[in-house]
């Protein structure tokens, strides 16, 4: 039940966060304004191929994990 | 650029940053699961309009990892194919090819050996309107280890495509077996909680929050590794202990920011804690530049450190050695790593079938500073006595050479 405990506080965390996109906020950066956002330079994953390869090399190195944004299917790298 | 066209850009973008993945269903997470489906059917059926999928492209791309003593190559395929605007399905195939004669290898006294991992992966994405959902499946495959894991992604536009939330579950199941002892085997299962939020902020500057939560439970020590234990005029190896469960839990902070000019500068500040007393932080900077829409130049600087975990000892003593749980996996201790990166890639345009093609090399060198695991072997013990052999540390680079087509 305690494992239960952290996803359902996410899942109400993004609950709220839905429920607020029906209160009519207005976007303060219009969507013709954002060619510069779009642009790949910004991109943090612009390759996946080569990213997740970076992923899975510091996986296998470094004890921390997580909030990668990318999932990896493990290994015993040794 | 026509305002459409901005849309399908931004929405691609803000779809990259989403995250996701997903499950296999275990009691425990049912609710998690049901409570997933309700919001995904709630956002699907709401009165929202136009995302977009990632974009049709084939990578195909050699890997080459060289440093302590380890060289880790091969190739890698990945084919993405959007189907009616509305599915996205793609495929990786990977190799490692694996040679290793690494401090570990050469502590044990074992000699260098060579392996080699396989691993197959597809995802498929469905879009309605603001929604994308994404469902995967990852196998991976090695002579004395079996991995596979389940992933669902979900992630939403707000607020006139101002923010995206997105969040995932996925759940893995190894099979651990070890080379020579047929009677060795051992599981492990994983499962991974996750969300994130990428806001726009200005016209220029977007930031991205991810948090995710894994847990592991089962067998998670290496059964190749070992503790070493002081007996005065020598060392004797014993099995290492590890905990049957680990929680851990990661937040990462992005922000990235465009230039006047066609370039953006890129940060990363990562977190993470897990309950066997690690600590890491991360801080990474990058610099993206585009020439004349043909050249892109890449800078990264990373540096990360982390803490020891509470059962770790470079070596134990005899009444030490008899605690619960005993550790001395190098990724254990504490350390710090050091790396720079640089990246080229030079593209065609083309009007037909094929829209670009782009032929990329990147490059990644590392430096693993270690403070409290010293490298052992039999010539630094002979030379400078038991526990007064140096503190390790080595170097090592990550290459990949690939080329790419959009269609």
């Amino acid at each position: 039940m305690r494992q239960l405990k952290k996803p359902l506080v996410l899942m109400s965390v993004a609950f709220m966060l839905l429920s607020l996109s029906a209160c009519g906020i207005q976007p303060w950066v219009k969507p013709y304004h954002r060619a510069n956002l779009a642009n790949e330079v910004m991109q943090y994953d612009r390759d996946p191929i080569s990213d997740g390869y970076m992923h899975h090399v510091r996986q296998a190195r470094e004890s921390a994990r997580g909030a990668e944004g990318a999932g990896g299917g493990g290994c015993g790298c040794n | 650029m026509p305002k459409v066209q901005v849309e399908a850009v931004v929405a691609a973008t803000n779809a990259r940053i989403s995250l996701m993945h997903i499950a296999k269903l275990s009691n425990q997470s049912t609710m998690t699961i049901l409570a997933v489906g309700f919001f995904l059917l709630s956002s699907l059926f709401s009165p929202l309009h136009a995302a977009v999928l990632p974009e049709d492209r084939a990578d195909i791309m050699y890997h080459r990892y060289d440093g302590g003593g380890m060289v880790i190559d091969g190739p890698s395929v990945l084919v993405r194919k959007n189907i009616a605007d509305k599915i996205s399905l793609a495929g990786n195939y990977y190799i490692d090819s694996v040679s290793s004669a690494s401090i570990d290898v050469e502590t044990s006294g074992a000699t260098e050996y060579t392996e080699e991992r396989k691993e197959y992966s597809f995802d498929a994405s469905y879009l309605k309107d603001k929604s994308l959902i994404n469902i995967g499946y990852t196998s991976s495959t090695e002579n004395d280890y079996d991995a596979s894991s389940v992933r669902f992604d979900f992630s939403q536009d707000l607020f006139g495509d101002m923010t995206t939330v997105s969040m995932g579950y996925s759940q893995g199941n190894d099979d651990i077996t070890q080379t020579g002892n047929e009677e060795f085997s051992e599981k492990l299962e994983r499962r991974h909680y996750r969300i994130g939020i990428a806001q726009v902020l200005s016209r220029n500057l977007i930031a991205n929050i991810n948090y995710e939560s894994i847990i592991d439970e089962g067998y998670l020590q290496n059964p190749y590794r070992f503790i070493l234990i002081d007996r005065i005029s020598a060392y004797e190896l014993d099995e290492e202990r590890y905990p049957n469960t680990r929680n851990s839990d990661a937040v990462s902070f992005k922000l990235s920011y465009h230039l006047p000019w066609s370039a953006a500068v890129k940060s990363r500040l990562g977190y993470f804690t897990d309950s066997w007393g690690i600590d890491a932080a991360s801080i990474e900077l990058d610099y993206s530049h585009k020439l004349k829409n043909r050249l892109l130049l890449d800078l990264r600087l990373r540096y990360y450190q982390q803490s020891d975990a509470d059962f770790y000892a470079n070596v134990f003593d005899v009444n030490t050695a008899l605690q619960t749980f005993v550790g001395r996996d190098k990724e254990l201790s504490q350390y710090q790593t050091y790396s720079i990166g640089l990246g080229a890639s030079y593209q065609w345009n083309f009007r037909g079938i094929i829209d670009k093609a782009r032929i990329n090399a990147q490059i990644d060198y590392m430096l693993f500073d270690y403070e409290n695991f010293r490298e052992v072997t039999k010539a630094t013990t002979a030379s400078y006595g038991i526990g007064n052999e140096p503190f390790y540390n080595f170097n090592a680079y990550a290459l990949r050479l690939f080329f790419s087509v959009w269609y």
